[in-house]
């Protein structure tokens, strides 16, 4: 299988709806859950928004999630001419293969991990993440040691999500630091020749998108 | 030169907690008012005035609170400066629910 | 406003001590880098921020920094990017 920390949400062997209550109170201060409500009820009646438009957003940031990611890079691992224009011009590449709208997204560069150089992706200002692709950034990706080391300590960080490289691989931080966002085309595994485009995207995780995982296969497949 | 409390690349931190956190109902509100409010065609401020606000919060509450705690602070910053609401509105607002939610 | 910098160009991204809004990071501020892709134009964030428009927009680049000059350590074979507007750049020959 696949170094990964992640549990994706998008697990369907859980038998409960992705959408289903989690846990209200987790480590939300009341003040802030109260605040949120008096803000939410008074920008509803100031016909600020509706909440029919608050429920739509939240289905949207939803519909995001690394799966998406995941069936792009399979696509690229298999078409090489469609790696090339995704490299060349990430948005229109994904928007076409897709068939999602992501104009009112931020600009996207995807960034091609080979066996000579690693690109790892972060964000030390706040917690800028190609949400349009891999929705929202896991809480790792925004915690202040990731923000703080990443840069400065990468080949540590890495260790952390038991990634070593050798030393003759060239390892690019890339720091998210204004309107691009970044996405990782990871580095197909060995072994994976024989693998359909649909069999491949199952192998591909959030973590290796972001750059702090590589993929590898850890037993021959059939 | 001065750093904001937001400038993280090379502070000293400890290792990083991988654990994976579920979205609760208020983070997904949080963050769908704040998409709202930003939306880059008919919002009422941009991403860039809500990461500032967010770095305005005092050191304390920059890291002493929950992400999406930030951002409710940040969005009822900049709801007021743009004339959303006012601080009478939340602060009377904010009473009201107190009370509510004392009712047995 | 059209970009003045060019892949492959050497930059230094200036020290300047600015307190308002901004993305220019502090750990590369008085950093050497090369330019390694240019972006097209975004609104300035430093406007933005304050409900102002952004104009003129700013070049956008991709500066590739070598670990050593960022941080005055070794660390074997890293490179740090970031993406830094033009008016935060100078030419460095």
């Amino acid at each position: 299988m696949t170094h990964d920390h992640s549990h994706p949400q998008h697990d369907h062997g859980h038998d409960h709806d992705p959408h289903a209550p989690v846990n209200e109170a987790h480590g939300v201060r009341p003040e802030s859950a109260l605040l949120e409500r008096a803000l939410r009820e008074l920008l509803i009646e100031k016909n600020v928004f509706t909440a029919a438009d608050l429920q739509r957003q939240i289905e949207l940031t939803e519909s995001r999630n690394p799966e998406l990611g995941a069936q792009v890079v399979a696509h690229a691992w298999t078409d090489p001419q469609y790696k090339a224009r995704l490299l060349t011009d990430a948005k229109p590449a994904i928007e076409s293969f897709l068939g999602i709208d992501l104009n009112l997204t931020p600009a996207l560069t995807v960034v091609e991990n080979t066996r000579e150089r690693h690109h790892v992706i972060c964000c030390t200002l706040c917690s800028c993440y190609p949400r349009a692709v891999l929705g929202i950034p896991p809480a790792w990706y925004k915690s202040a040691e990731y923000r703080a080391r990443v840069v400065a300590e990468p080949r540590a960080v890495l260790a952390e999500f038991g990634t070593e490289l050798p030393d003759d691989v060239e390892i690019r931080v890339v720091d998210s630091t204004a309107d691009m966002r970044y996405m990782v085309l990871p580095l197909r595994p060995r072994h994976t020749e024989h693998m359909s485009e649909a069999e491949l995207v199952t192998l591909i995780t959030r973590d290796a998108m972001i750059g702090v995982t590589v993929l590898v296969l850890s037993e021959p497949r059939r | 030169m001065t750093r904001g409390v937001h400038d993280l690349g090379g502070q000293p931190a400890g290792p990083v907690d991988l654990a994976e956190h579920e979205r609760t109902f208020f983070d997904q509100r949080v963050d769908a008012m704040m998409r709202l409010l930003a939306h880059p065609e008919h919002g009422y401020y941009t991403v860039d005035a809500m990461r500032r606000a967010i770095e305005s919060l005092p050191r304390d509450d920059y890291f002493g609170l929950g992400y999406y705690e930030r951002w409710v602070r940040a969005i009822r910053q900049l709801a007021v400066e743009k004339g959303l609401l006012t601080e009478d509105e939340v602060k009377r607002k904010l009473a009201a629910l107190e009370a509510q939610a004392r009712q047995p | 406003m059209k970009p003045f910098f060019s892949p492959g160009d050497k930059v230094k991204v200036r020290a300047a001590d600015v307190t308002t809004h901004c993305r220019t990071p502090h750990y590369l501020r008085g950093k050497r880098g090369v330019v390694a892709r240019v972006f097209g134009a975004f609104p300035n964030p430093e406007a933005l921020a304050y409900h102002r428009i952004g104009v003129p927009y700013q070049p956008l680049y991709q500066i590739a920094f070598d670990f050593n000059e960022v941080w005055g350590r070794r660390e074997r074979n890293t490179v740090i990017t970031a993406d830094i507007l033009q008016h935060w750049l100078e030419r460095d020959n």
